[in-house]
């Protein structure tokens, strides 16, 4: 399934600018978790909504806070924190939850805030270095300065991807090829 | 305006071929299963060709041409069918019933359309 | 039609055709069947040639050569009963009845792309052939076919025909118009005309609808004269034609015909006359129209999906007082009743009758009787009765197995039945009906029943019943429900490919289903099998384990009970049993299964829930609370999310909010599970405050 384009294109319009300098530059939602700001492909983002009780899945990892009910669709809600391997987020209802496509699936991403949508040209993107953090790289895309501020990319492939050894046990396979249902 | 034609056949894999072929060459095409519901949908609304299977539960392709063909609504309106080789008596009794002309099954998209317009322009 | 143009979706139209292929030949099958019992009449016959004209129809479509040669002589057959060439007599019909089966085979193998072996079906076909020889008057279809080629002389550059064409009245009124036909000839030339207007009378005298002139054509053409047949050849039999060259001077063919007698007698003016009544006549056809299953498949969620909401609706709506939003609570009892209305027309939709499953088992019954050397027959009732589609694609397995099992284990050769005072030939009733929001699917024999002493003492003998236990007449009889309990002294091929009556069991449960079986020893033996209409709902009762809530599906629960603390026994290493009428039970905590927080541990405080499954036999299961009993709407958690052990799916609440389905099937292994302390991210890092946090990135 692709990702449902029209639905963020309302926010993209409110809140941007026209996109400067041309076709090639991509769009990032960024979020903070903590003092850390993050981004994410908007194209992947379907929307954004607070945070609400989940329903706990048996002997699920310890990232997965459960299951909610998006209009008659059960999606499970990650905890981004949890994920990145430090700490666990005690949610209240000034969270959010970003909703984004992860291959064939939707999955909602437990953050602190969402900050801003950025535009950046792919050439600006530098990559990781090793930095002996306790995350693993994969599902760091690359970082990027603006305006004085570090924004680290995150790819959803990488977090959710076949490397990913935290979430192996429960959430195998990789998302992009799993089956379409 | 495009030309309206009533394919009628019980198979569906029947209607669905000549409807695809008779709508990709720009004609209207509404189908119905049997010969009584044929006769439903004619009284309904008014067709310029009927194309119609021969071997159909209810009311069959003969029974039908003769109800047309009786009726005053459609009376002089072509009817083209669908026959094949074996059904040799058939064609015989469909032209007796008042058919316009008919098709040998299996026919070619190219054979459809160039009997549909032979008797339709 | 058999090409393959541009943009032709013949995989559609192929899909379409096998779809249709099954139908058909689920209907040949019930026809031939009412053919073979003597219930049929003459449309049956018509009937049955119509579903393998229609099948040789589509196959001569996709270029299924094999298909169409073997239902070609199948039709042959066929049509000659029809015409009273050949009669239905038992020879025949059981002919007809391989003939069935084989076709129904050869379908198979296109729709699978597969190739039967090179002589399949070339008995039958030889059978048929032979029949249709014997038919007195059968007719060789070469000589139609010598006659519709005719020799065409080699023709080589441009000739100048003569035509003279005078339409009869009757091409007219089949709506073959002259002009079409004149435009038709211009393609192959140039024309010139002359018209003869010699025979129109005067206008008082003039039939509106008869044809008075008559026309010369002079046509250049290149083209072979049969162009100029081809041309007319719908016409041929309602004009006076003749092609000449008159160059030659004399007429190369000449075609004139007048119409048939038959038409003569029915004059255009009778016609005319009878116009009202056949309007008048038509009765009301059944209308129907096909739908994508995926569409209706969507259709059934979204109104889940309101349902749901209805349900959150109404709960809300208790919390208001009732006097000051009186308009309100109307609204809300009005939407919760057409809600309803609209799930069950919806789920009606979906509906199907057993019928198609039904038609497949006089084969089955035919095939093992053969092989087993019994003489059976199967008597079928309420075929029309609806069901869900998913749950009709389920019932084929454990239905058929039913059946063998009755043929194999139940019946009793021909012999054995005689001796027995019982006729020759044994009876299967296969019957469906609808009782209570159910339907109820009977399997029953008349064959020798079950042995209960032998039943019990094999159940003794390999442990499934302690010795000395006294069980009821229905406890044994159900005892062949058990995993791998096989009663037959020798195990014949048909019972030994390792599948016994437990995977029924097993089956029909996946479906939301029970089986029972009640037996009367020397006289039979009745399977009742019991299925919910659809598989979108299931009645379930809701639990609270701490915090959380689970559905656990009704179709497993035998009962729940506050145990007594005298009941409960810990064995080491292995948890609690429960004492239950001198039963012992595992005693299965779900909170600790689950590792949920904050749920009641102490057994005599919370409610044990008793549930039975397949693969786990009896458990207590050990929840805090019941909350109610509710039907719930299925909610895939994997189309999100990974299968999850122990649970079998998702619902949503009435407050919206996720509950999870117990697949009790499970819970037994997943306790016995090893649970080691897992480290986890908590204990490794502080718990991060989140809102100061976000003060420190303001």
């Amino acid at each position: 399934m692709q990702p449902d384009q029209t639905s963020i294109a309302g926010f993209a319009q409110d809140d941007l600018d026209p996109p400067a300098g041309g076709e090639n530059r991509q769009q990032f939602i960024t979020f903070t978790l903590g003092a850390e700001e993050y981004g994410i492909d908007i194209m992947v983002v379907r929307e954004i909504k607070g945070w609400t009780d989940t329903t706990m899945i048996p002997n699920a990892p310890v990232h997965v806070r459960g299951v909610i009910n998006l209009r008659g669709v059960i999606v499970p809600i990650f905890d981004l924190r949890a994920r990145f391997g430090v700490g666990l987020t005690v949610p209240t209802s000034m969270h959010v939850v970003i909703i984004v496509a992860a291959g064939t699936r939707t999955v909602g991403l437990l953050v602190d805030t969402v900050s801003d949508i950025i535009s950046i040209d792919p050439k600006a993107i530098r990559p990781v270095p090793e930095m002996g953090l306790p995350t693993e790289d994969q599902f760091l895309e690359g970082l990027v300065a603006i305006e004085n501020r570090m924004v680290t990319l995150v790819s959803l492939a990488g977090l959710f991807g076949k490397s990913a050894d935290a979430t192996k046990r429960h959430f195998k396979g990789d998302l992009a090829t799993s089956k379409a249902a | 305006m495009a030309k309206r034609i009533l394919t009628v056949d019980d198979s569906k894999t029947m209607r669905d071929m000549v409807a695809f072929t008779l709508k990709k060459a720009g004609f209207d095409v509404a189908e119905a299963e049997d010969g009584k519901a044929a006769l439903v949908v004619l009284g309904a609304s008014k067709f310029d060709l009927i194309i119609t299977d021969l071997n159909m539960p209810n009311m069959d392709g003969i029974s039908l041409i003769k109800n047309v063909r009786a009726a005053s609504s459609h009376r002089a309106v072509p009817i083209l069918i669908l026959t094949t080789e074996s059904d040799g008596t058939k064609k015989a009794d469909g032209k007796a019933a008042g058919a316009t002309g008919w098709l040998v099954k299996p026919f070619s998209p190219e054979k459809l359309i160039e009997l549909v317009q032979r008797v339709c322009p | 039609m058999n090409s393959e143009g541009e943009g032709y979706p013949l995989a559609q139209f192929r899909k379409t055709y096998f779809e249709e292929c099954t139908e058909l030949l689920d209907a040949l099958q019930s026809n031939l069947d009412m053919l073979s019992n003597g219930s049929g009449d003459a449309e049956t016959l018509h009937a049955i040639f119509r579903s393998v004209h229609s099948i040789k129809g589509g196959a001569g479509a996709f270029g299924f050569a094999g298909l169409v040669t073997f239902s070609h002589v199948f039709e042959s057959l066929l049509d000659a009963m029809r015409e009273q060439k050949v009669s239905a007599v038992p020879e025949i019909v059981q002919l007809l009845l391989r003939a069935s089966d084989a076709l129904a085979d050869i379908v198979n193998a296109a729709r699978s792309e597969q190739s039967l072996d090179a002589g399949f079906g070339a008995e039958i076909v030889a059978a048929m052939e032979e029949v249709l020889a014997g038919a007195a008057d059968a007719q060789p279809e070469a000589a139609e076919a010598a006659t519709a080629v005719t020799a065409e002389p080699e023709v080589t550059g441009e000739r100048r025909y003569r035509i003279a064409f005078t339409p009869h009245s009757e091409m007219l009124q089949k709506a073959n118009e002259p002009l079409l036909l004149v435009r038709q000839l211009r393609r192959l030339g140039g024309v010139s005309v002359e018209v003869d207007t010699s025979r129109i009378p005067l206008l008082a005298a003039l039939d509106p609808e008869a044809a008075y002139l008559g026309w010369t054509f002079t046509l250049d053409t290149g083209a072979p004269q049969s162009a100029i047949h081809e041309v007319f050849e719908f016409v041929e039999d309602d004009c006076d034609l003749l092609v000449t060259l008159p160059e030659a001077g004399m007429p190369v063919a000449a075609a004139t015909v007048t119409a048939t007698p038959e038409f003569v007698a029915e004059p255009a003016a009778a016609s005319v006359a009878k116009t009202a009544e056949p309007a008048a006549a038509v009765p009301v056809a059944t209308q129907s129209i096909r739908v994508d299953v995926d569409k209706v498949d969507r259709l059934v969620n979204l109104v889940g999906e309101l349902v749901i909401t209805q349900a959150m609706l109404t709960e809300q709506g208790t919390l208001l007082p009732a006097d000051h939003y009186p308009a309100l609570i109307q609204g809300i009892e009005a939407l919760a009743q057409s809600a309803r209305e609209l799930q069950e027309s919806v789920m009606a939709i979906r509906a199907q009758p057993v019928k198609s499953v039904f038609a497949r088992m006089p084969r089955v019954v035919r095939d093992l009787a053969a092989t087993l050397g019994k003489e059976v027959r199967i008597v079928t009732a309420g075929e029309m009765t609806e069901i869900d589609k998913t749950v009709i694609e389920q019932l084929n397995d454990p239905l058929t197995h039913m059946i063998r099992n009755a043929l194999d284990h139940g019946i009793e050769g021909p012999d054995a039945r005689v001796a027995a005072g019982k006729p020759r030939q044994g009876t299967i009733h296969l019957s469906a009906a609808q009782r209570s929001g159910r339907i109820v699917i009977e399997v029953s024999d008349d064959g020798r029943g079950i042995n209960r002493e032998k039943v019990l003492a094999k159940a003794q003998d390999r442990g499934l019943v302690p010795p000395g236990a006294s069980l009821s007449e229905e406890e044994i009889d159900n005892l062949i429900f058990l995993p791998s309990f096989s009663t037959a002294d020798v195990v014949s091929n048909i019972s030994g490919r390792g599948v016994g009556m437990d995977v029924v069991k097993r089956n029909v449960q996946s479906l939301g289903g029970r089986i029972t079986v009640h037996s009367r020893f020397g006289a039979g033996s009745r399977f009742t099998l019991s299925l919910p209409l659809t598989l979108a709902v299931v009645d379930g009762m809701v639990v609270s384990v701490g915090k959380e809530t689970f559905i656990i599906p009704l179709t497993a629960i035998i009962e729940s009970l506050r145990p007594r603390a005298a009941d409960i026994h810990p064995v080491i290493g292995r948890g609690n049993v429960l004492a239950l009428r001198g039963e012992y039970l595992p005693l299965i905590p779900l909170h600790k299964c689950f590792e949920v927080e904050g749920a009641i541990s102490d057994p005599c405080s919370g409610i044990v829930i008793v549930v039975q499954s397949e693969s786990a036999g009896r458990v207590g299961v050990m929840v805090d609370e019941l909350l109610g009993q509710q039907q719930v709407v299925v909610k895939s958690l994997e189309a999100n999310y990974d299968p999850v052990d122990g649970i079998s799916g998702a619902t949503i609440l009435g407050n919206g909010r996720v509950a999870l389905i117990l697949d009790i099937a499970r819970l037994r292994e997943i306790d016995a599970e090893p649970r080691p302390e897992k480290p986890s991210p908590i204990q490794q890092f502080a718990t991060s405050e989140p809102r100061e946090e976000i003060t420190h990135a303001a």
